[in-house]
């Protein structure tokens, strides 16, 4: 048994900020359907790479891929008044609907919640976009890698007279999938206890602020204006990320005046410890350049795995700097599952991500890999909706499919 | 929405925000903290609020955590395993008192496995999580938002824990623990890059301030742009989005008088950046350069909107504070703090049926403590 079994979620949008929420609520057993259509595949099929051997095709993204595990996916044209009678057959048989499309594009379908809700009544709606659904800029269109700009969190990265730094992909679109399928979780607690349906307005800038809440409360408060700062933390010193022998990276941070004792020991600098000019964190962060220094001589002389287990044995708080590759072998989500490899027909075996939590008593799964384009059509509408044998060769002949 | 839901956040500042969010969605949150803890500072006011607070050092008194516990739906923990302080949370025993209760454990790598006991601030939870090898200049060192994100990470995957487990109590009748890992609460920030080590064997390297891997002449092209008072972020970007927003580039700039060089003979329905050498892009650039220097980045934010064009300034938390955008919206909730000041806090991040979740006014709530944390 897993922990959402019997929950039915319908996604209408694509890309990552609709499909997140409903990949992560699918791996502990929602049954989730992602509906896009032939003239309107979802964006991640087409538009981002990887693809198997570097050969675009539409069944074949792995960022598609990564996003829509353990889901059902069926082709419907909304646009095709057949395909719209189906769509609503979906809504109604659906508890949650769950669309990432730009403000009022549902509503002009005939999809909005005030239809939806129609014919059912206790039905969960989320809506996410930029901007949330209201407000002077609600109809802004926009890429998650650039509002996480407008967000905060660009600026807050970087040396401190450097350039702002991308976060690599929408960093924040992320954030309000996670609190997003928070939020319907809450709305289905609502409807448990009240038998009342929820419409959920998420704006993922709004949702993308919580991540940032104390550095805006102290701007409110005090007028101080937080600004980026390389790898420094005002609380510890030293607090970076240093070199090592094999090209890799070391973070690793002390937070009290022994724990930097410590780690001169480790290091086997016992003159640095013995230096009271740094045996305070001001005294270490005014000569920043010696520890630096001194960490750097140390950790150039050390594989970075090797070095984070030294250290850590020390009772220092050390870490590698994984890159991607590094995620694959690393020894503790190894551990914790958070790879799932699971064979895709265009894909191969490859491997899906964890969310971040596990229920022991009632374990995550990737129960299915990625569909391919409209692969359970014949499943969802017959098996789930129960159309016969006629209703679905109509709709299928009417273009409903398509 | 979790209106009745009894929630016990006995959590560092590796889990606060769980709590939060939970209250801001209607949840009865009774925040634990030890006699004298320092709660007047930005972070903890920000992610503490709509909470009731209780001053109770549980390490002490562990029969008040109990008792606690035992009127409780959720407990959020951030417990060290190993540490025999941390027993206190163990979910076995928590369990026998109360049956019913979800037990949410926030720990930097997960409750078990070979660094389970290893310690890790935001620094090494944004490493691990493989965070920082996607941040700074590709030749340089790898970078952390100077903001502590990894906890924010975390955080958020316990809410939806706990109330996937809170779900699945509705059948049950029964709690369960749900273990949270920082390190894997990171990877959700990565998008899709691990794909790329897994299917084509290529490790995705650092972004810096520049877009690469467009163009298959090796081409890069420029995110950030200083403006009059900071950055902008713009992308030249191909296909329909880029050609809007590139046409109304070029009309702003001639509107303006600025010389286009390049940019005005080009055909935006036909552009290709990923077929651009750098000589190209390095030309166009050039001219747009001059014309978003010329720029503050209110007018860029406004014009580009107006104009219908993808792109936004780089902010700071003052843009943030004034953005008409967050106001309209009734974002920011004013509440009393002591000494008589205003707080500004982030309101809820959902708004539901029409209306945001207001937040808990703090004066109010700790004259009426939860029921389910008043002494019998």
């Amino acid at each position: 048994m897993q922990a959402l079994d019997g929950l039915k979620i319908v996604e209408f949008g694509g890309y990552a900020a609709g499909p997140h929420i409903g990949k992560m609520l699918a791996n502990f057993g929602a049954l989730v359907v992602h509906v896009e259509s032939f003239a309107r595949p979802d964006g991640f099929r087409l538009q981002y790479p990887p693809y198997k051997d570097g050969k675009p095709d539409i069944n074949g993204s792995g960022c598609f891929a990564f996003y829509n595990d353990s889901k059902f996916g069926v082709t419907v044209d909304v646009k095709n008044p057949e395909g719209l009678r189906l769509a609503k057959r979906l809504t109604d048989w659906s508890d949650i609907v769950i669309e990432n499309m730009r403000p009022g594009v549902m509503a002009r379908l005939g999809l909005g919640y005030d239809a939806l809700k129609r014919s059912n009544p206790d039905l969960i709606m989320l809506s996410t976009c930029n901007m949330g659904q209201t407000g002077p800029r609600a109809d802004t269109p926009g890429f998650g890698s650039q509002l996480t700009a407008l967000a905060g969190m660009c600026g807050l990265t970087g040396e401190r007279d450097g350039p702002p730094m991308l976060l690599y992909g929408p960093y924040i679109d992320f954030i309000a999938s996670t609190l997003g399928a928070a939020a319907v979780l809450a709305a289905l607690e609502k409807r448990s206890r009240t038998g009342q349906g929820s419409y959920l307005d998420v704006s993922q800038y709004e949702c993308g602020l919580m991540f940032l809440a104390g550095p805006l409360l102290e701007y409110h408060t005090s007028g101080k204006l937080a600004e980026r700062s390389g790898n420094d933390d005002p609380q510890a010193a030293p607090h970076g990320a240093w070199p090592c022998r094999d090209g890799g990276w070391l973070a690793l941070s002390c937070w009290c005046d022994a724990e930097f004792a410590r780690l001169c020991g480790a290091i086997g600098m016992p003159a640095l410890a013995a230096d009271l000019s740094l045996a305070t964190l001001a005294g270490r962060r005014s000569r920043k350049e010696v520890v630096d220094e001194a960490i750097s001589n140390w950790s150039k002389q050390h594989d970075a795995k090797e070095a984070a287990e030294t250290l850590q044995s020390a009772g220092i708080h050390a870490h590698p700097v994984n890159d991607m590759a590094d995620l694959f072998t690393d020894t503790q989500l190894a551990a914790r599952r958070q790879w799932r490899r699971r064979p895709h027909p265009v894909l191969g075996n490859h491997a899906y991500c964890m969310p971040a939590f596990e229920l022991p008593e009632m374990p995550g799964e990737v129960t299915l890999a990625a569909p391919l384009l409209g692969a359970h059509n014949d499943k969802v509408f017959r098996e789930y909706l129960g159309l016969t044998e006629a209703e679905y060769t109509q709709a299928q002949a009417a273009g409903a499919f398509a | 929405m979790l209106q009745g839901v009894k929630v016990l956040d006995c959590t560092e500042r590796l889990g606060w925000l769980a709590g939060r969010l939970l209250a801001d969605m209607g949840a009865e949150v009774l925040r634990i903290e030890a006699p004298d803890t320092d709660v007047s500072t930005s972070d903890w006011r920000a992610l503490n609020v709509n909470k009731h607070l209780l001053r109770v050092d549980c390490a002490s008194h562990p029969a008040e955590l109990d008792r606690l516990a035992g009127g409780a739906d959720i407990l959020i923990a951030t417990p060290h395993p190993g540490h025999d302080a941390s027993r206190l949370y163990d979910f076995a025993r928590l369990s026998r008192l109360n049956p019913r209760l979800i037990v949410t454990a926030i720990t930097p790598f997960g409750l078990a496995g070979p660094k389970a006991q290893w310690l890790a601030s935001d620094i090494e939870l944004m490493a691990a999580g493989g965070a920082m090898s996607l941040a700074g200049e590709p030749d340089g060192k790898p970078l952390r938002v100077s903001a502590p994100q990894s906890y924010a990470w975390a955080g958020a995957q316990a809410a939806v824990g706990a109330l996937t487990a809170l779900a699945a109590r509705h059948r049950t009748g029964r709690g369960q623990l749900v273990d949270v890992s920082a390190q894997a609460a990171v990877i959700t920030a990565l998008a899709h890059a691990p794909t790329f080590a897994d299917i084509l064997s290529v490790t995705p390297q650092r972004a810096g301030s520049y877009m690469t891997g467009r163009s298959v002449t090796g081409a890069k092209f420029r995110v950030f742009w200083p403006c009059r008072d900071g950055h902008i972020n713009f992308i030249l970007y191909g296909g329909v989005a880029g050609r809007r927003t590139n046409e109304q580039l070029v009309a702003w700039m001639r509107e303006g008088g600025f010389d286009l060089g390049p940019l005005a003979a080009i055909d935006w329905t036909k552009f290709d950046p990923t077929r651009a050498t750098q000589a190209e892009v390095d030309a166009m650039e050039a001219k747009m350069a001059l014309f978003f220097h010329s720029l503050a980045k209110r007018e860029f934010l406004e014009g580009a909107h107006r104009r219908e064009m993808l792109g936004y300034p780089v902010s700071t938390v003052a843009d943030i504070a004034t953005d008409p955008q967050l106001q309209a919206r009734g974002f920011w909730h004013d509440l009393p703090a002591p000494g008589g000041r205003i707080e500004r806090q982030c309101g809820a991040f959902v708004v539901v049926d029409g209306a945001r979740p207001p937040l808990a006014d703090p004066m109010q709530q700790a004259e009426r403590s939860p029921a389910f944390g008043r002494r019998a």
